[in-house]
C-alpha cells in the first residue's frame, strides 16, 4: 500500500486551485488550498463522471463544472445537490518540491 | 396537532424541497404527491446524449430507500385536483384528502402546444420519461425526424437523433435558432455545429399546415417547402402548470405569482420552480419565470426553508446550461439586461460574452466551448453578477487577468 506516485511539482498548481492527474488508467484531482496544503481526490464527479479539475476551488470546496455539485476536497464529503455520493480522497505529501499521492 | 407539509408535483423542485425539509430537521409529516408513476427524476438527460443509449434509464433524484429513510411519503400516479384553502386540505384524484399546514406547489411546466389542426400520433412533445421513451423508439438510422422549434430541447434532440443515424430537419419560424436568451454569436456556433453534423436547419419560415396520417407527418411551410417525416417533435417552449392554483383563486401572472420568499397570494401556500413567477432581486425585482434545472433545485430548497419560517428572500442569479455534440453552453444571468458586450477568449475556440448594463454593471455572461471549458469563468461571472460588480471592460476581455482576482476587488 505504499505506492506513492509523483503527480506534479508543487508550483504547478496555483493557490486555491486544482489540477488533473492521470495515472494507471485512473484520473485524480490534486488541490492546493488557500493555506498552501495539498490534497487529492478521485478526478470524476460522482454525479455524471465529469472531470472536477475544470471546476472552481473556493476555500475547501471544489465545485463541479457541469452542474455545480459541491464537495469538500479535504474530506471528500458531498456538500449539496445534485451530488449525494462522497468523493474518495487520497493521502498527499510534498517532498523536495514534488507533490506525491498514494494512489492505493 | 400538526397537519404537516404537502408538496404537489414530484419533479426536480418538489423532490428537492421534500429532502430539504428533512435536512432542516423538520419532523412532522412530509407528503410528496406526483401524477407521474416514477420517483422524482431529472429531466435534462431526456433530451441529451443519454437518450442515444440502447435503453435510457431514469435518473432519480432520490431512491425509494432514501425517501423511506427520511420518512417522506411519496404518493405517485395521483393528481391533486383541488385545494380547499379555508380547510387547509388538498383533494386528490383517487378521492383521498390531505390536510396541510403549509402547501408547496411545484407543478412545473408543460410543452406549449402547436396551435393548428392536423396533428396526430406522429406529432409528439417531450417533457416526461414516458415521452422520451416513445421518442427514442423512433430515433434510428434511416428514420426522418422533423423538429419544430430551434430551442434547446429541439436542438439537443437533433444532436441525439444524429448520433443514432436519423436524418434531421429543424424548422424554426424566427430568423435564427435560439432567439430567446442566446446571443447571435453563440447561436451561430451551435447552428454551424449542427450543419456540420448533417442537420438541415430551416429558419425564418412559419408552418402553414400539418398533415399526420399516423404513419407519416407532412409539414408545409408558408414559403411552400414540404417536409415529410416519420416523427415530428414539437419543441416550441413551455407553459407553467397553474390550473390547480388558479381554481383555488391564487394570483396568476405568467405562472403562480409569488413574492421574494416564494409565497403565493395565500400565506400558507408557496410555489417554486417552473410553475412560478417571482421578483428577481438582482435585476431590481423584475418579475420573471425561469425554466431551469438549478432554479428548480434552489427554489425547492428555499421554499422548504420558508415553509419552516426562515423568511429568506430569493437572491440567486439565473444559470442555465445545454450540451450539444461536444459543445457545452452556459449562461449566467439574463442577457437581455445588457446593453453592450465584451468578449473573452479562453482558447480551443471557447469564449465568453460578458453583458454589461449602461452603468457598467455586469448583468450576464454567456459562454460556449468544448467540454467544460467555460464553466469556471461562468461561475465566477455569476458571483460577480450577484455582487452587482462593475468590472473594468479591459479586465473582462483579457485572458491574462484572472476573473477570480476581480471578485476580491
Ligand atoms: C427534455 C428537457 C431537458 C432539459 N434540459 C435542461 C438543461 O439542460 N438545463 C437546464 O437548466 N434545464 C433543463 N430543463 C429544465 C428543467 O428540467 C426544469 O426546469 C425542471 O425540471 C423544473 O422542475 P419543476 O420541479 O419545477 O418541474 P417538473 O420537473 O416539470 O416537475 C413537476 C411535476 O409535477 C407534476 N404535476 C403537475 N401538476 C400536478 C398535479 N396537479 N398533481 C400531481 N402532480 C402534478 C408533473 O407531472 C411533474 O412531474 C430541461 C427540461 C426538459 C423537459
Ligand atoms: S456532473 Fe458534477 S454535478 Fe453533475
Amino acid at each position: 500500500m505504499s505506492d506513492w506516485v509523483e503527480a506534479c511539482a508543487a508550483g504547478d498548481i496555483d493557490e486555491e486551485d486544482v489540477m488533473r492527474f492521470d495515472h494507471g488508467g485512473r484520473t485524480f484531482a490534486i488541490y492546493r488550498s488557500p493555506d498552501d496544503d495539498y490534497f487529492a481526490t478521485d478526478g470524476l464527479c460522482t454525479h455524471e463522471k465529469v472531470h472536477l479539475a475544470d471546476g472552481l476551488v473556493m476555500d475547501d470546496i471544489i465545485e463541479c463544472p457541469k452542474h455545480n455539485g459541491r464537495f469538500n476536497y479535504k474530506t471528500g464529503d458531498a456538500r449539496g445537490a445534485p451530488v449525494c455520493v462522497n468523493l474518495r480522497t487520497y493521502p498527499v505529501r510534498v517532498d523536495a518540491g514534488k507533490v506525491l499521492i498514494q494512489v492505493g | 396537532m400538526t397537519r404537516g407539509m404537502v408538496i404537489i408535483g414530484a419533479g426536480e423542485c418538489g423532490g428537492r424541497a421534500a429532502l430539504a425539509l428533512r435536512d432542516l430537521g423538520y419532523e412532522g409529516p412530509v407528503t410528496l404527491v406526483g401524477d407521474e408513476p416514477h420517483l422524482p427524476y431529472e429531466r435534462p438527460p431526456l433530451s441529451k446524449e443519454a437518450m442515444a443509449s440502447e435503453a435510457p434509464e431514469i435518473k432519480a433524484i432520490a431512491s425509494d430507500v432514501l425517501l423511506a429513510e427520511k420518512s417522506i411519503r411519496h404518493i405517485h400516479s395521483v393528481q391533486a385536483v383541488a385545494i380547499d384553502r379555508a380547510a387547509h386540505m388538498v383533494r386528490l384524484s383517487d378521492g383521498s384528502v390531505l390536510p396541510y399546514d403549509k402547501l408547496l406547489l411545484a407543478t412545473g411546466s408543460t410543452p406549449r402546444k402547436l396551435p393548428m389542426p392536423g396533428l396526430g400520433s406522429r406529432c409528439v412533445y417531450l417533457r416526461t420519461f414516458a415521452d422520451a421513451l416513445a421518442i427514442r423508439a423512433h430515433l434510428s438510422a434511416g428514420n426522418r425526424i422533423a423538429i419544430v422549434g430551434g430551442g434547446f430541447i429541439g436542438l439537443e434532440l437533433a444532436a441525439a437523433a444524429r448520433k443514432l443515424g436519423a436524418s434531421v430537419t429543424v424548422i424554426e419560424a424566427q430568423p435564427r435558432i435560439l432567439m430567446r436568451g442566446v446571443p447571435a454569436e453563440i447561436a451561430g456556433i451551435i447552428h454551424a455545429a449542427h450543419v456540420a453534423e448533417g442537420v438541415r436547419i430551416l429558419c425564418g419560415d412559419g408552418i402553414a399546415s400539418v398533415a399526420d396520417d399516423g404513419k407519416e407527418v407532412c409539414i408545409a411551410l408558408a414559403g411552400g417547402q414540404q417536409i415529410a417525416a416519420d416523427l415530428a417533435i414539437i419543441g416550441i417552449g413551455a407553459v407553467p402548470v397553474t390550473g390547480l392554483a388558479a381554481e383555488a383563486g391564487l394570483t396568476i401572472d405568467n405562472g403562480i405569482a409569488v413574492d421574494a420568499q416564494l409565497r403565493s397570494s395565500d400565506p400558507d401556500i408557496f410555489a417554486a420552480g417552473d410553475c412560478c413567477s417571482f421578483p428577481l432581486a438582482v435585476y431590481g425585482g423584475r418579475r420573471v419565470r425561469l425554466e431551469a434545472w438549478r432554479n428548480a433545485q434552489e427554489q425547492g430548497a428555499l421554499a422548504a426553508r420558508n415553509m419552516l419560517g426562515a423568511g429568506e428572500a430569493h437572491a440567486a442569479v439565473p444559470w442555465f446550461w445545454s450540451d450539444q455534440y461536444g459543445l457545452s453552453l452556459q449562461i449566467a444571468g439574463l442577457s437581455d439586461e445588457g446593453r453592450s458586450v465584451v468578449r473573452r477568449d479562453l482558447g480551443d475556440g471557447a469564449f465568453i460574452l460578458f453583458h454589461l448594463a449602461e452603468d457598467g454593471r455586469l448583468v450576464a455572461a454567456s459562454g460556449i466551448g468544448p467540454g467544460n471549458a467555460v464553466a469556471r469563468d461562468i461561475r465566477l461571472a455569476e458571483m460577480l453578477i450577484g455582487k452587482r460588480a462593475k468590472p473594468a471592460r479591459e479586465a473582462l476581455g483579457s485572458q491574462a487577468i484572472k476573473l477570480k482576482s476581480l471578485l476580491a476587488a
